[in-house]
Formats: C-alpha cells, sequence, structure tokens
C-alpha cells in the first residue's frame, strides 16, 4: 500500500534499505545531504551530488535526467547523521527550464528494493523556484521516517545549501552546476519530452514503455479521423481523471504526526502551506441515479430516463443517448454482417451447384439450389429478429429519454422550450439535429456534440447535398440559412443571458429574411454585416480579440484584458460566401476557424463549397476543420465505432410554431435585465 | 467448483441450475518479470496479449484483440492491453468478456489465443494462467495454466462454440508460435 503524501505530511519508512525514485518531464539535478541533530549540514562531505556521487550509506546519479533512482541505506549513515534531505535542482546554464514553474510537477517516491512504494508525492504548487527540498528521511526515537517538505528556493542549490547551514554553500553550488554541466554535454540528447501534463511523467516512472513496443500509438479504436462526430462520452476525461474523483482510498490518508508537522526551517518562497491532495478531488456525491424496477421474468428491464452515469441528470443524459447510439450502431452492424455472410454463403454454394456436372441432371440441382436459398433465408430471418429485438429495446428507451431531455438537448417541439428560462449555467452539451439508419426509420438518436464547441460548423447549402430532393437551389439557400438561425437561436437561448454574442455576415443581404427572429428580438451583438466594409470590419474586431485572448493566456495574465473587451464566446455566422470577401478577409476567416474555438470564437458557414472553388485547393483545410451538416436529411456522418453513414436531420422549429419569437423574446428580455 | 481442464475436455456452458450463461469472460494472467538491478526500466517485460477470432462456418469474420478492442457488433470486448503483467495471483491481467446472448446470429464458434507479443517462451513466464468466468457472478467454470509450457510463444486456449441453443467450450490448448493472432491463423483453422 503507498502513502500519498501531501506536503507537510509524515510516514514510518519499513526498512532501512531504501530507493527514492524521481521522475520528472524534463532533466533536473537529484542530491542529497546530510545533517546533524541541529539541522546542520557539517561540510561539503555531508553533501552528494553529481560531482561525489556517493556518501556511506547513499548514493545519487552522476548526471542530470528526468528519472532518478537514489539508492540509501540508512543504517550505514554516520550515527551523528539524524537526517537526509533529498533536494531536486535544474541545471544551470544548459538552455534549459529555469524555474519549476515551467516543467511538469516532479513526482517522487520512496521504494523498497523490490520495488514496491512505501509512500510517494508530487511537488505541486512550485513556481518560480529553481532548487527545492523534495523529502526528508529522518530519525525520530530510533525509527526512520520520511516528510514530504517540497521547500522551494528561488536562489537555487546555493540559497538551498545556505539554508541549510552550508558554509561553503556557494563554492559547492557552483561546482555541482559545473559537474552536471559537463554530464550534460557528455551525455546524449534529452528525450523529447513525453506530454507536458504531470501525470505522465509519473506513469513513465511506473513503465516506461521501451522501444521494443512498436504499438503504442493509438489503435483503429483511438482515431477518429474518418469520423465527423468526434465528440464522444469516451473522450471527455481520461479513464485517470474519470476514476480519481470517485476513488477515496482511506488507507492512503495518514495521520500528520502532530509533534512533527513540518515548518519548513525558514521559508524564503513563503506563502501558504497547501495541504490539499493533488490526486484528490472532493465533491459532494452525487443523487444516485434512477434506477430501472425489477424486471419481469423473460422480458427486458422497462427503461428509465437518465439510466446512466454521471454526476447530474444532465450527464446521465447525455450519456445514455451516447450509450443508445453506440448500442444501435452495432446492433445494425451484427446484423448487416449477418445477411453480408448469408449473402456470400449462398453464392458459394449455388457456385458449386453450378459447377458439379451431377447436378445437371434430373431435380438434384434444384434441390440444391432449393436448399441454399432457405439456408439464406432461415439466417436472415434470425438476424432480423434479433434486430427487431433490439430496435424494440431502443425505442422503448428512446420514447422515455426524449420527454426528459433538457433544452439544450430536446427538440424544438419539446414542451420543455414554453417554460422557458435563461439558464444558469452552460450545458454539457448542444443537440444539432436527429441521426437514423436505414434500418431503423423510426427510431432516431440525438446527435449531441458538446459544448462550448470544439470546431466550427458547415451548413452545407450546396447542390451536392440534394441528389433526389426537389428543392431547387435557392430554396436550399433559404433552408441553410434557416437551419443556422435554429442552431444561433439555441446556442443563445442554452447559454446564460450575454454568454454568447452572436455576430452574422450578410454581405449581400440575401439572408435577411431567415435572419428576421434574431434581428426583430434583438439578440444580436450589431446588425448583420453587409458589403465589403462590413465583412472586413467585422473579421478584424474578431481577429484581434483572438489575438488578445491569446496573447493574454499565452503571457498567464487573463485578468489583465482590456476592460471593454467583451469575454462572452462569440459566434461568427457567415453567409453566401465568399462574396463580398476579398483575400485579406479569406485568410482572417481561416485564422479565425484555426485559432477561434481554444479562444471562445466559433464560426457557422452557410456555403456552397462550389461557389468557392476559385479558391482552389486554398479552402480545403478550412472545410475540412468544420463539422459539416446540412439542411436537408443527407447520409454524410459516420459514428466513431463502426463507421455506418448515418442520415443527419437538422433540428428545426415546426412550421408556423411561435416557440423560437417567444424564447428569443425571453433571451432578450433577460440580456436586458442582466445589463448584457 | 472449478474444473482444471485438460487438453481436449469439453464442457457445455450451461448453469448447474439449468439456466444458459449469458456472459462469459476469458482472463489471462501472468506474473511480471522480476526488477532487474539499478536500471529497473531495462527489465525485459513479458508482454502476453489475449485474442479472441470470430468465426461464421469457418470463415473469420471479426476479431478482437489489442488494436481492436471491441467486436463491430459490440458482444466481444477487450478490457485493454497490459503490456508488463500484473503479480500472477489470480488476478486476470488481460480479459476478454463475451456477451454471448448480442453474438451476431452466424457467429458459430469464438477461438481464444494467447500469445508473446514481446517474444518470451512460455517456459520463461512465471504462472501464466488463461481461465473462463462467469460473468454474471465471478464464479470460475474453468481454468488453463500456462507456465511451463515449453518453447512455445503462442497458445490456441480454447473455443466457444454454438452447440444447440446454447454454446459450449472445448479446451484445445494446442501450442503455436506467433507475435499476434494474425501468426497463428494456419495453427487455428484444423481446430474449427
Amino acid at each position: 500500500m503507498t502513502a500519498e503524501l501531501v506536503r507537510g505530511q509524515n510516514h514510518p519508512l519499513p526498512q532501512v534499505r531504501l530507493e527514492v525514485r524521481v521522475s520528472a518531464g524534463k532533466p533536473i539535478v537529484a542530491g542529497a545531504t546530510l545533517s546533524d541533530e541541529q539541522g546542520r549540514v557539517r561540510g561539503v562531505e555531508w553533501v552528494a551530488h553529481p560531482g561525489a556521487p556517493t556518501l556511506p550509506g547513499l548514493e545519487v546519479s552522476k548526471q542530470a535526467a528526468a528519472d532518478h533512482r537514489l539508492a540509501f541505506d540508512l543504517d550505514a549513515l554516520p550515527p551523528t547523521v539524524h537526517r537526509v534531505s533529498v533536494l531536486l535542482a535544474l541545471p544551470i546554464g544548459v538552455g534549459g527550464p529555469v524555474r519549476f514553474g515551467a516543467v511538469a510537477a516532479p513526482f517522487v517516491a520512496v521504494t523498497g528494493l523490490d520495488g514496491s512504494e512505501v509512500a510517494s508525492y508530487t511537488l505541486t504548487g512550485l513556481d518560480a523556484e529553481s532548487a527545492v527540498v523534495a523529502l526528508e528521511l529522518y530519525r525520530r526515537q530510533g525509527v526512520w521516517k520520511v516528510r514530504a517538505v517540497g521547500q522551494g528556493y528561488t536562489g537555487g542549490l546555493a540559497e538551498l545549501l545556505t539554508d541549510q547551514g552550508l558554509p561553503e554553500a556557494r563554492q559547492l553550488a557552483g561546482s555541482i552546476n559545473e559537474a552536471v554541466a559537463q554530464g550534460l554535454a557528455r551525455s546524449v540528447a534529452a528525450p523529447p519530452p513525453r506530454t507536458p501534463d504531470a501525470d505522465r511523467s509519473r506513469q513513465a516512472a511506473a513503465s516506461a514503455p521501451g522501444p521494443d513496443q512498436p504499438y503504442a500509438g493509438p489503435g483503429p479504436q483511438g482515431t477518429p479521423g474518418l469520423v465527423t462526430p468526434q465528440q464522444s462520452p469516451y473522450d471527455r476525461p481520461g479513464p485517470q481523471g474519470a476514476a480519481a474523483p470517485q476513488t477515496g482510498r482511506p488507507g492512503g490518508s495518514t495521520q500528520p504526526d502532530p509533534s512533527s508537522v513540518a515548518q519548513p526551517s525558514s521559508p524564503t518562497a513563503g506563502g501558504t502551506v497547501d495541504y490539499s491532495h493533488p490526486g484528490r478531488q472532493t465533491a459532494a456525491p452525487p443523487p444516485p441515479p434512477p434506477t430501472a424496477p425489477p424486471a419481469q421474468p423473460g422480458q427486458p428491464a422497462q427503461p428509465v430516463a437518465g439510466d446512466a452515469t454521471g454526476w447530474s441528470m444532465e450527464e446521465r443524459l447525455y450519456n445514455q443517448v451516447w450509450g443508445m447510439f453506440e448500442d444501435l450502431a452495432r446492433t445494425v452492424a451484427a446484423y448487416r454482417s449477418a445477411v453480408d455472410f448469408a449473402d456470400s454463403r449462398m453464392e458459394k454454394e449455388l457456385d458449386h451447384v453450378l459447377s458439379d456436372p451431377r447436378s445437371r441432371i434430373g431435380g438434384q440441382g434444384d434441390a440444391a439450389r432449393e436448399a441454399a436459398r432457405a439456408k439464406h433465408m432461415h439466417l436472415v430471418d434470425q438476424a432480423r429478429a434479433v434486430l427487431d429485438r433490439d430496435l424494440a429495446q431502443l425505442t422503448a428507451e428512446a420514447e422515455v429519454v426524449e420527454p426528459a431531455l433538457p433544452m439544450a438537448y430536446a427538440r424544438w417541439d419539446n414542451p420543455v422550450w414554453h417554460g422557458y428560462r435563461a439558464p444558469m449555467e452552460i450545458p454539457m452539451a448542444l443537440r444539432l439535429g436527429d441521426l437514423r439508419l436505414p434500418e431503423s426509420e423510426n427510431l432516431s438518436i440525438p446527435m449531441l456534440v458538446r459544448l462550448p464547441l470544439e470546431r466550427g460548423l458547415w451548413i452545407d447549402s450546396g447542390r451536392a447535398s440534394l441528389e433526389g430532393t426537389l428543392a431547387d437551389s435557392d430554396q436550399v439557400r433559404r433552408l441553410a440559412m434557416d437551419t443556422a438561425v435554429a442552431h444561433a437561436a439555441r446556442l443563445l437561448a442554452v447559454y446564460p443571458a450575454g454568454e454568447i454574442t452572436v455576430h452574422v455576415i450578410d454581405p449581400a443581404g440575401a439572408g435577411a429574411s431567415s435572419l428576421a427572429p434574431l434581428t426583430q428580438s434583438g439578440v444580436l451583438g450589431s446588425p448583420p454585416a453587409a458589403g465589403a466594409a462590413g465583412v472586413a470590419d467585422v473579421l478584424t474586431r474578431l481577429t484581434q480579440r483572438v489575438d488578445l485572448v491569446q496573447m493574454a493566456l499565452r503571457g498567464g495574465a487573463a485578468d489583465s484584458l482590456p476592460p471593454g473587451l467583451d469575454t462572452a464566446e462569440q459566434l461568427l455566422i457567415v453567409n453566401d460566401f465568399p462574396h463580398g470577401f476579398d483575400d485579406r478577409a479569406v485568410t482572417q476567416l481561416r485564422y479565425l476557424a484555426d485559432e477561434g474555438p481554444a479562444v471562445g470564437v466559433h464560426l457557422m458557414m452557410v456555403a456552397d463549397r462550389e461557389d468557392a472553388a476559385a479558391y482552389g485547393p486554398l479552402l480545403d483545410p478550412l472545410w475540412r476543420s468544420l463539422l459539416r451538416i446540412t439542411p436537408v436529411p443527407d447520409d454524410h456522418l459516420a459514428d466513431p465505432w463502426v463507421g455506418h453513414a448515418w442520415t443527419y436531420e437538422p433540428s428545426l422549429v415546426p412550421a408556423n410554431s411561435q416557440v423560437l419569437h417567444q424564447v428569443l423574446a425571453q433571451v432578450a428580455a433577460a440580456r436586458r435585465s442582466w445589463n448584457r | 467448483m472449478t474444473v482444471n481442464m485438460t487438453k481436449g475436455q469439453a464442457i457445455s456452458l450451461q448453469k448447474n441450475d439449468g439456466g444458459t450463461l449469458t456472459a462469459v469472460r476469458m482472463g489471462l494472467g501472468w506474473q511480471a518479470a522480476p526488477r532487474r538491478g539499478l536500471f529497473g526500466s531495462r527489465t525485459r517485460e513479458i508482454d502476453l496479449d489475449a485474442s479472441a477470432v470470430l468465426f461464421a462456418d469457418k470463415q473469420p469474420v471479426d476479431v478482437v484483440f489489442f488494436r481492436h478492442l471491441v467486436s463491430d457488433d459490440g458482444s466481444v470486448r477487450h478490457t485493454g492491453d497490459n503490456l508488463v503483467g500484473g503479480v500472477g495471483q489470480g488476478g486476470d491481467d488481460e480479459a476478454i468478456l463475451v456477451d454471448l446472448q448480442r453474438i451476431p446470429v452466424h457467429i458459430d464458434q469464438i477461438v481464444f489465443t494467447v500469445n508473446s507479443f514481446t517474444g518470451q517462451t512460455f517456459q520463461e513466464v512465471q504462472n501464466a494462467f488463461c481461465r473462463l468466468v462467469d460473468e454474471t457472478n465471478g464464479q470460475e467454470l474453468a481454468r488453463y495454466t500456462l507456465a511451463g509450457g515449453g518453447q512455445y510463444t503462442a497458445q490456441i486456449m480454447a473455443k466457444v462454440h454454438r452447440s444447440g441453443t446454447g454454446w459450449q467450450m472445448t479446451a484445445l490448448g494446442t501450442p503455436a508460435n506467433g507475435r499476434t493472432f494474425q501468426d497463428l491463423m494456419p495453427a487455428i483453422l484444423p481446430h474449427l
């Protein structure tokens, strides 16, 4: 059992022969100092460092590395030694990072010689420090214990050693840095960083995948490349992230010894001690999900809305919808593969009958053909029966789930819209439409995408999406703009008042009638931009916003944005692209599509790709970066599991329904009352 | 009660009370390679992989292994690749879950295999076993010990096949050589 220590916590050590493992994302220096009862380091011979790696009873690495193993035999230490401090420092003068704030949080673990972990500690919350005392192993009443210290020093090793009472601290720090620099010069280049997050450096220590495992890359299950709806419930938090809040391990929280709560000898980098556990979040447990009543024997259980895992009803419904989506994809895959198999088997058997000369005489051949067809029919019937059973179950589930959906997931004809009130929180996801397969015409799955949108939307007004429908191109353009307005209105309604601002570029005014619900209710940030000047103006403003927010985020100064800046998310609807766009505007649009989503600027293009054909392949990356949806049902979306082609149908407001006007009027009222 | 299966032995997957099994798990466990010396990261890790090949009338239709963790129909699921093994004391390091009720109607045999991806023979692997568990109550139905398996890098463990309305399992235990299940296909075919 491992104790995960927090700063100041101590833990008894079961044995005296130990290893301390250190892992950090970047090469660092690891060393150790010995000190006596008064906490003083008596001289340079009491410091183990890369220039002098071995002392009686302990050994450290000779050079800077991302992973270290320091060996200790506490019994072999001189009897005057009462404390061993394990220290970490960033190498100076080799071009690496100079502050621990810039690297992943180092992770240290005390282990037995067999590799079993005794205690571990993640050094979080470091910033400008370049040297840190990570752990102390200390003698108390004849027993050795370990304590998580985490005391950092901005002045580096020199300050750290001075603090421990070493007279020649400065010279020693210099010689350590020199030894490290020489070591680095001799060694091969540092390996590329694995990932920036702290969790990975910890895994690397536990089991570093060696070069002999070439399949470390994601397999077909992990490649979302061919898939259009990229947001599946599985790519939200990683498995560790998801599990962490739920696993409270009582054994890990050893009570700190009150007599020896760590007080860093002289806090230089100051600040309060953070006792919160880095790997553990506390939160009230979620209310239990509704459970299905016990099933009748021989009958499937009655479906219940919200019968999935999650911390809130909204999350449960989201997971349930995605679960239904996956189940439908898989059950249809089973049906299709069974039918394919039946077809190919029958074909083979008929071929066999044909090629057999004996079958040409008499009724033998006919009988064999008949048998092959009967086998085929039998298998297909069986597969169909299984499919019908599954579809019935999923349809029953959809019938209870659909009315229970919250606004953001609900169709426009759901009564929940009539009781509209401005929400207080951004919802998890948004319904863009419905998905169905040819095998399941009566069963549609809500298509939910996560918010904030990770990629922009492209509503295709081209004729390519219309094979077999009667609409002409003007009608399609009109429908496409209606779809865009319905999606924009839904976003406005499900965001808290004023937390999303919608801009419209409509260069020729062609979309004015579709845009009427938005313009009349006054929910737009500014009237639709017309003409080349209007296009340039909107794009310039949004580009500047992206620049500013990016700069602020990269500089770590998100709170010093200019006071006039609109902090709401921005949605830009572009109609009739590329009319009214010059080359500069096209470049700005591409910039917004690439950089915008990360800083809350989203794009919704209503366009026919043919119209922009003059730009050639230049715009291909733009189209590909957007999620293509259509104003009329079209089978172009693939699921992430088996890759069926799903028919997408947008969520539109029912004809003659006033719900859109009513909801937008309330959105406008809420914005006014919140003064935004 | 656990049956320690021997080669060629067949057991019916009917429950003792007459009901049929609905979900089974094929578990694979082995002991991690012992840590070596100062540079422990260079320990020669042992990576065994469990795979399941789904056959319809002797044609391979689908396969579940570490690069394709769920069969297209969702009835067979691999819990994920384990690259180093565990303690080898009864716990499964890799598992394949089979939902027998959901298997497409044309699939009539599922063959389970074990490969040593890192190339160690079963002589070098400690405490390796493969077992079949009733997923609904956690009861072990059958266990097959791999350790001391001789100079082989793979084994065709067992097959689960339709018989009448239910399913039956036959222990195969045929040694073979190969890095992944593809290398084993010629060795599997005679057992169908």
